[in-house]
């Protein structure tokens, strides 16, 4: 286990921790079920806070899909998390067929590197956008022209999660596909003594860029006017000549390219997450994400994503690793409690869809 | 040709001459698969001579329709684990069905998908088929517990060859058999090789929420004591680990001992590594597998194993039955064990048992050499005997290492 280039711990600070650490043991070994880490907590703020982020984009990315479908049919696209994973399939797969294979990372000429991530974000946003689109045709369109009560929908959604879900299942099997990867995690500079890797910097930047491409596209572009007016009032929209189901379609396609775009930045930093299984966990905190932040509104979901991110990896750290999802689903009940809307409220101006 | 046009050819040449151009330059890869022998390595264990084999004498009769099952994860979580066993099971009944003309015995499989609240309804259809009499399954042990008095309840034999939760034989179950030592022997074999073999001082233990990684987690920080410096716990399917890796980053253990399975372990490990994390990662035997290895990358060279399962490098007769049998792989995790089961399974409907008490009985008083280890179970479905090995990743394989003596 050598890694010449990996970040070493500063032996002053290794030392201090070394006796925090006794001490929460010390406390677990009471049986108290729950330890408040708080040294833990102060120490490892700023690495938690920079993994965090980057988890905290994925789940952005994710959970603007939910809000954008959500703000245009008042439905909870529960098979969203579906449209994501089948993104991370199509990377695994580009990668796959471009021939590599599982095992140690391979050694690629910068320009090399970039080629191969851009055909694999290519591959997942055009297979994650068409699963979108083909499951908003197949699985909802036909329930809308029937004009079914909304409940239907949402029962609609949980199972073509299911079909979406096993459809892999069948084909793949239960394992995750093993891990490839094509960029290995270097330090590229430090901020508060923390190191921050070349994937951290492309995963936070390209989410936020992503989120300011579909922000000025929903908000300053014609398509997007025509998603805002059927959001607000489809019958008005539709008798001011907005096609509704183009724009219907183009939401779901929308959700998609971004949720595809989420699944390549999550198989660079989890390159074993391609798993039949693998996107209900995310979809469910990218969801709450939304709620968090406001659903129906885009910058609550970016919002969400990212303090979702955070508080997940504070909360690991204070209360131990079995409170991971507690933290996030308590963290969504308090706040509901306070603004059940969600901290930027369910509409906001401009930025509501 | 339009311009449009010209464009998508231009943009379609470029795609397939990266595509094509990245197959040829990674094909070379995978060189240096030769045997490493420059560490102290233990030799396997030879076959016994009196090893149990279920091809017999070549004329056992039996009635037709008897039916033995295998019960766990064939495609579901972990399914590397059950695969392996299932093979093994497969090879035992093929080589028993081909010297036997007389006695033809059909496997059944039932697939558990590993999970405790799958199992029982499975072990149900399992029990309420008359036809079955005895079982080799339920690998896992959280799904073990979850199903083992249903078992129990209609009497019907059920020898495990891999779920190794001390508690599993607590619970008064006529009908429960391991074919293994349990976590109670792994644990302090696993304390004593990572401080001993291995030199660590401090420790630190990751559990999974599963009931073997709890249990067999329990077991070794209790043999560790003060070395086991501190314990962090994991979550089954998580797969960003990055508030524990930052933890134990701050911490620097000496090793880091794995409690749970390799679904998990594989981007766990391979997360550590890249944050420069360097202490010595173990992980037991529901780590132990290829899918391990190829998944964490980089990390998984130089991790050890800890596990009661036998290395099958020298059953050459089972390794070639196993190799037919699987489509060229290798023999994994448990592989031997679960053959080992069914052979003894194999003798009982051999030896003229037709029904589910016969069976019972024939188990409990079973006394016999395997391929692995000499079989012969206390009233609680323990063995008497009972080994850990552990497993090396040398260039991107399993190979063995040790044997652990209890000290």
């Amino acid at each position: 286990m050598d890694d010449p280039a990996g970040p070493r711990p500063d032996p002053h600070v290794e030392n201090e921790l070394s006796i925090h650490h006794s001490s929460a043991l010390y406390l677990a070994q009471d049986d108290s079920v729950i330890n408040f880490d708080v040294a833990g907590l102060v120490d490892q703020f700023w690495a938690n806070t920079v993994d965090g982020l980057s988890q905290g984009s994925i789940y952005a990315l994710v959970a603007l899909g939910y809000t954008l479908v959500y703000g245009v049919l008042k439905l909870i696209n529960f098979a969203h998390s579906e449209v994501f994973i089948y993104g991370a399939y199509a990377t695994w797969f580009t990668f796959y067929g471009l021939g590599f294979r599982p095992g140690p990372t391979p050694e690629l000429a910068v320009f090399e590197l970039i080629g191969f991530l851009l055909l694999a974000l290519l591959a997942a946003v055009l297979v994650s956008g068409a699963t979108a689109v083909v499951l908003e045709r197949v699985a909802y369109r036909p329930l809308r022209n029937r004009g079914a009560p909304r409940l239907v929908f949402l029962i609609t959604a949980i199972g073509a999660s299911f079909v979406l879900q096993q459809l892999i299942f069948i084909w793949r099997g239960g394992n995750p596909e093993q891990a490839i990867r094509l960029l290995r995690p270097e330090p590229v500079f430090e901020v508060f003594g923390v190191a921050i890797t070349n994937i951290t910097i492309i995963i936070v930047l390209a989410s936020i860029l992503l989120f300011f491409i579909a922000d000025t596209f929903v908000n300053r572009t014609r398509f997007g006017r025509g998603i805002r007016a059927v959001a607000q009032d489809p019958d008005t929209a539709t008798l001011m000549g907005v096609n509704k189901e183009r724009v219907i379609m183009l939401t779901f396609l929308i959700g998609g390219l971004l949720a595809g775009a989420a699944a390549l930045f999550y198989m660079m930093k989890i390159p074993q997450g391609a798993s039949y299984q693998g996107g209900f966990l995310l979809g469910l905190k990218a969801f709450t994400a939304a709620v968090l932040g406001g659903i129906g509104n885009l910058r609550g979901a970016l919002l969400g994503g990212l303090l979702l991110g955070l508080m997940e990896n504070y909360g690991q750290s204070l209360f131990g690793g079995e409170w991971r999802d507690v933290v996030a689903f308590v963290l969504l009940i308090v706040i509901l409690m306070f603004r059940p809307t969600g901290i930027l409220g369910e509409s906001l101006g401009k930025a509501r869809v | 040709m339009s311009r449009a046009r010209f464009g998508r050819v231009v943009l379609l040449a470029a795609a397939a001459s990266l595509v094509l151009g990245a197959c040829a330059a990674r094909t070379g890869d995978d060189g240096g698969g030769d045997e490493p022998d420059s560490q102290p390595q233990a030799s396997a264990p030879a076959q016994a001579a009196n090893a149990a084999d279920p091809a017999g004498d070549g004329n056992a009769t039996c009635d037709a329709g008897a039916k033995l099952a295998y019960a766990g994860t064939i495609n579901g979580a972990n399914a590397a684990l059950g695969q392996n066993i299932l093979n093994g099971v497969k090879v035992a009944v093929e080589r028993h069905n081909s010297n036997n003309p007389n006695c033809q015995v059909e496997l059944a499989e039932f697939e558990t998908e590993g999970t405790p609240d799958r199992a029982p309804g499975i072990v149900t259809q399992i029990v309420n088929t008359q036809d079955i009499i005895g079982v080799v399954g339920l690998p896992f042990s959280g799904e073990s517990k979850a199903a083992g008095n249903i078992f129990n309840d209609k009497g019907l034999v059920q020898l495990t060859p891999s779920a190794t939760n001390p508690a599993l034989s607590e619970n008064g179950w006529k009908t429960f058999f391991r074919g293994l030592g349990n976590d109670n022997t792994q644990g302090p074999a696993a304390a004593q090789f990572i401080t001993g073999e291995l030199g660590a001082e401090n420790v630190c233990v990751i559990r999974d929420d599963s009931e073997y990684g709890i249990g067999l987690a329990n077991s070794i920080t209790e043999e560790l004591g003060d070395k086991a410096t501190c314990q962090e716990q994991i979550k089954t399917k998580q797969t960003d680990f990055s508030a524990v890796v930052n933890s134990l980053r701050g911490s620097s253990p000496d090793a880091i001992f794995f409690s749970g399975y390799y679904q998990e372990a594989a981007p766990f490990a391979q997360q550590l590594f890249d944050a420069g994390v360097e202490a010595q990662f173990v992980g037991p035997d529901g780590v132990k597998d290829d899918e391990f290895v190829k998944g964490a990358g980089d990390a998984a060279e130089g991790v050890y194993f800890t596990c009661p399962c036998v290395p099958a490098d020298q059953f050459t007769e089972f390794n070639e039955g196993y190799k037919k049998q699987s489509g060229g792989r290798e023999p994994g995790t448990y592989s031997p064990e679960g053959y080992d089961l069914a052979t003894i399974l194999l003798k009982g409907i051999d030896s003229g048992v037709t029904d589910r008490a016969g069976m019972l009985d024939f188990v409990n008083n079973y006394e016999g050499q395997g391929l692995t280890k000499s079989f012969k179970w206390d009233d609680k479905g323990e063995l008497a005997e009972s080994t850990v090995w552990t497993y090396e990743v040398q260039d991107g394989k399993i190979v063995r290492n040790t044997e652990i003596k209890p000290s």
